[in-house]
């Protein structure tokens, strides 16, 4: 199995490049992400290191590389992702990117700005142009009767008063403000009329679109006319000339349609010129984005090194997987010119990290694992029997046919359509954890069905494959239930002791009677109940026996006979024993001693307390003899397990000065955990009682959803019954999956969990490790 | 309503169990993953049989019987069998 077991060796090394080579090196060790590497300039500042330079260099280039991403987002272009990976630039290759990268930067900060000046020009152009046609209107407009006229002054030169225009654009929102101020200031002496510009145009400011308001202000007086203009400045109104005479005003129309015609050539070129310079943009940016990227995290990689001066060359050291030595060793020899630079195995003391490789199938039981605690260097990984043993454990609290299946179902689609894109991209954090868990999913879904099947339980009904064992017509038979006597009797039992009633055990699972039974709780209590202490104390056992492995792995044998057997010997004198009693009733005891079956657990309390109850029957004919004898052995075993592996290394290490604090820090760690493993044995087999109650909880909570929503849906067996049903299974189903799928698959999902990480590990596993993070180019993200 | 053995399930059902947990490691192709899918079978052969046991030996003796409403009887009674 190798991997997977535990973790592999991971020696220290040192690698010796050349300078002039090392920068290739690194990229080719980056691209294959084998080793990693430990920091030799801790005390340094960043800014003091080797190659500080050059990392700020890319930084530079970083930042042209936003400006561009900004303004291809602000042309509306997402540029595509790299589709193929490049490899990081040397070094006269960087600065051509950088060259080229700033001045593709600098043409389109100068296009951009020729356009919005462009623009600008524009839009005034065409106010100016309204304002004339608009004006025009009322200037040339027919004098109506009781109106007052505004006069078009070359009609009325005669009158010694000159009449005068003032003519703009304003925001629609100050027109009111505007007319009255100008009413109050220059009452009587002007005539102000406002229109509407008939298209809408963008707000320098603000860049949305208005539609602003044209007002012709006519006024004679020369006082008067400066107070309009003070006036419309304060508003902040574009004031344009108006010309007095017809003729020169058509004539102005005429002129500013010319211009506006020229620049709108203008600008059509200078956007097409920006089109194409945004398309080179968006065409080399993926790939020099990952290329800097790259060689940034090269530099990074670099600075950590240190500089032997004697030899010339750089000096890091590095983490590295023994089985990928070879592998490294001609990364090396490709990245360097004269194949100068080798790497060597150095010793240490020091704890190396851990490496557990896992494919795509079992780095999800990895994870969760890790997430309480990485493995120890080379202990024994619990992962490989967690990928059984999880899902197992959550589909006893979880059993149920139709649950099951509808999440294997669920799990098995994520599956199979694991390598679409749409399913891969999805940047719903929710989504990514269960995509990330399918194979999870995927196997508590299966096992959910079969423990489902043995509970007897489809969406809360129980199936009969099997013809039920229990005959209720025997029984009626036997105590002349006639259908007058039912009908006095509310509920009837029916008794194992009259022959032919109950007819053996069913052969898979729970029997169907149960189901229709008034005092069903009372046999599966007790049932879950010895269930969940018999599977919880294998599962302690079994993770007290991985410890073997790890006794033996470290060369602690002693360990074998002074931790591993005393702790044996208390689970199972004191839990196997009672296993022993659960099983053992279950096959000695029948109907025929019902009224005085001795009860398990005051005998179990009995055997602790060296007492004995008269109305407890024993098990079996010399009971008491032999639970004395388990228990004595079970407490001797304590102070060995308490002792014994201290004393022993005190003796072997007997010669050497080993200070007295030495001795007292290993007895107390001793201790500790000799406390810890007796009394976690006694809680930890009353923990796992929680797979009984979530399982009660979760067959009642189905029950409860079938019995109160998706049985009013029969009410009616005409046409309208049918109606009726679909709603009703609607809301069915959307509390199925809500209430039962969702909220009860995490709570079982969370137990579990428990349950593993400290009911199961607690027995042989450490935990206080490191991972290995190789040195990699991880996959662009940067959005 | 009918009878049922016990010795009949007990042996299909151990048989069929032994043959996965037991038998079918033998026949795992090599690869890298030939011991985590020993290990996967073993342990759900352990782990499925153990409770199928469970459940079977809880109903073998039973010491006593299903509690039923009167309706439940004699819809069994009369109109089941």
């Amino acid at each position: 199995m190798g991997s997977l077991f535990r973790s592999e060796e991971v020696c220290l090394a040192q690698l010796f490049l050349q300078s002039a080579s090392a920068y290739s090196c690194i990229s080719e060790l980056g691209e294959r992400g084998l080793l990693e590497f430990r920091d030799l300039n801790p005390k340094v500042s960043p800014f003091q290191r080797r190659f500080v330079g050059e990392v700020r260099r890319c930084e530079e280039m970083e930042k042209t590389f936003t400006f561009l991403q900004q303004e291809l987002r602000a042309a509306g272009r997402l540029p595509a992702p790299c589709p193929e990976s490049p490899r990081a630039p040397a070094a006269r290759e960087a600065l051509r990117v950088q060259e080229q990268s700033e001045q593709l930067a600098q043409e389109l900060r100068e296009v951009s700005r020729s356009r919005s000046s462009l623009r600008d020009r524009l839009r005034d152009l065409r106010q100016h142009l309204h304002v004339l046609r608009e004006g025009q209107r009322f200037t040339s407009l027919p004098v109506g009767p009781g109106r007052e006229p505004i006069l078009d002054p070359s009609l009325h030169h005669h009158l010694d008063r000159k009449i005068n225009f003032v003519a703009g654009v304003i925001h629609p929102w100050r027109v009111t403000a505007f007319e009255r101020l100008l009413w109050r200031a220059c009452r009587g002496y002007l005539v102000a009329s406002f229109v509407e510009m008939p298209e809408p145009m963008e707000d320098p400011a603000t860049g949305e679109s208005i539609t602003w308001v044209i007002f012709l202000i006519s006024y004679w007086g020369e006082q008067i006319g400066q107070k309009i203009r003070k006036i419309s400045n304060c508003f902040h109104c574009q004031v344009y000339g108006y010309p007095e005479s017809e003729a020169s005003r058509t004539e102005a129309i005429t002129r500013l349609h010319g211009q506006i015609q020229e620049l709108s050539v203008t600008l059509e070129e200078t956007e097409k010129y920006l089109a194409e310079v945004l398309d080179k943009v968006a065409q080399v940016l993926p790939t020099w984005r990952v290329q800097v990227q790259k060689m940034k995290a090269i530099y990074l990689v670099l600075n950590q090194c240190s500089f032997d001066v004697t030899k010339k060359c750089l000096i890091a050291e590095v983490w590295c997987p023994v089985r990928d030595l070879t592998q490294v060793q001609d990364a090396l020899r490709q990245g360097s010119v004269s194949g100068s630079c080798f790497v060597q195995r150095v010793p240490t003391t020091e704890s190396p990290p851990t490496l557990i490789r896992t494919n795509k199938f079992t780095a999800g039981f990895q994870s969760i694992v890790d997430a309480y605690g990485v493995a120890s260097y080379q202990e024994v990984n619990p992962a490989p029997y967690a990928i059984i043993t999880f899902p197992f454990i959550f589909a006893i609290m979880f059993g149920d046919v139709g649950h099951g299946l509808l999440m294997f179902l669920f799990a098995l689609w994520m599956v199979l359509y694991e390598d679409s894109p749409r399913l891969r991209q999805g940047t719903n954090e929710i989504w990514l954890t269960f995509f990330e868990g399918r194979y999870l999913i995927l196997l508590m879904g299966a096992f959910s069905i079969y423990t489902g099947f043995i509970y007897n339980e489809c969406f809360s009904k129980a199936t009969a494959i099997f013809p039920s064992a229990w005959s209720v017509a025997t029984m009626a038979n036997h105590s002349s239930w006639s259908s007058a006597y039912l009908a006095t009797h509310p509920s009837l039992t029916l008794d194992p002791n009259v022959t032919g009633v109950f007819q053996g055990p069913y052969p898979f699972g729970i029997d169907p009677i149960w189901s229709l039974a008034t005092n069903h709780l009372n046999f599966l209590n007790s049932f879950k109940m010895k269930m969940s202490v018999v599977l919880g104390i294998v599962h302690m056992g079994f993770g007290v026996m991985l410890g073997v492995f790890n006794h033996v792995h470290f060369q602690q044998r002693h360990r074998l006979v002074l931790e591993f057997l005393p702790e044996m010997i208390f689970l199972l004198a004191l839990f196997g024993y009672l296993v022993f009693l659960i099983f053992y009733k279950w096959i000695k005891f029948s109907a025929a001693d019902s009224r005085v079956a001795p009860s398990i657990l005051i005998h179990f309390i009995d055997m602790f307390l060296f007492t004995s109850n008269a109305e407890n029957l024993p098990l079996y004919p010399g009971q008491v003899p032999v639970q004395m004898v388990l228990v004595v052995l079970a407490l001797a075993s304590v102070p060995v397990l308490l002792l014994g592996t201290p004393l022993y290394q005190w003796c072997r290490q007997r010669g050497l000065t080993v200070g007295a604090h030495d001795f007292a820090e290993i007895f107390m760690h001793q201790a500790i955990h000799t406390i810890e493993y007796c009394l976690g044995c006694v809680s930890n087999t009353a923990s796992y009682l929680r797979l009984w109650a979530l399982s009660l909880a979760h067959a009642q909570l189905s029950e409860v959803l079938w019995s109160m929503v998706m049985r009013n849906g029969f009410v009616g067996l005409s046409y309208v019954g049918g109606v009726v049903l679909v709603p009703v299974f609607a809301a069915f189903a959307v509390l199925t999956v809500a209430i039962l799928l969702v909220m009860e698959g995490l709570s079982a999902f969370l137990h579990a969990l428990r349950l593993h990480w400290v009911e199961f590990q607690n027995k042989f596993y450490v935990g206080a490790g490191y991972k290995l993070c190789p040195f990699a180019f991880a996959p662009d993200t940067w959005e | 309503m009918t009878a049922h053995s016990f010795a009949l399930p007990l042996v299909l059902c151990s048989a069929f169990w032994g043959l996965v947990g037991i038998a079918a490691p033998w026949f795992v192709p090599k690869g890298p993953n030939r011991g985590v899918i020993i290990t996967m079978l073993v342990t759900t052969a352990v782990c499925c049989y153990l409770f199928w046991l469970i459940a079977i030996l809880a109903q073998a003796n039973p010491l006593f019987g299903p509690q039923l409403k009167n309706e439940t009887i004699w819809g069994g009674r009369f109109l089941w069998e």
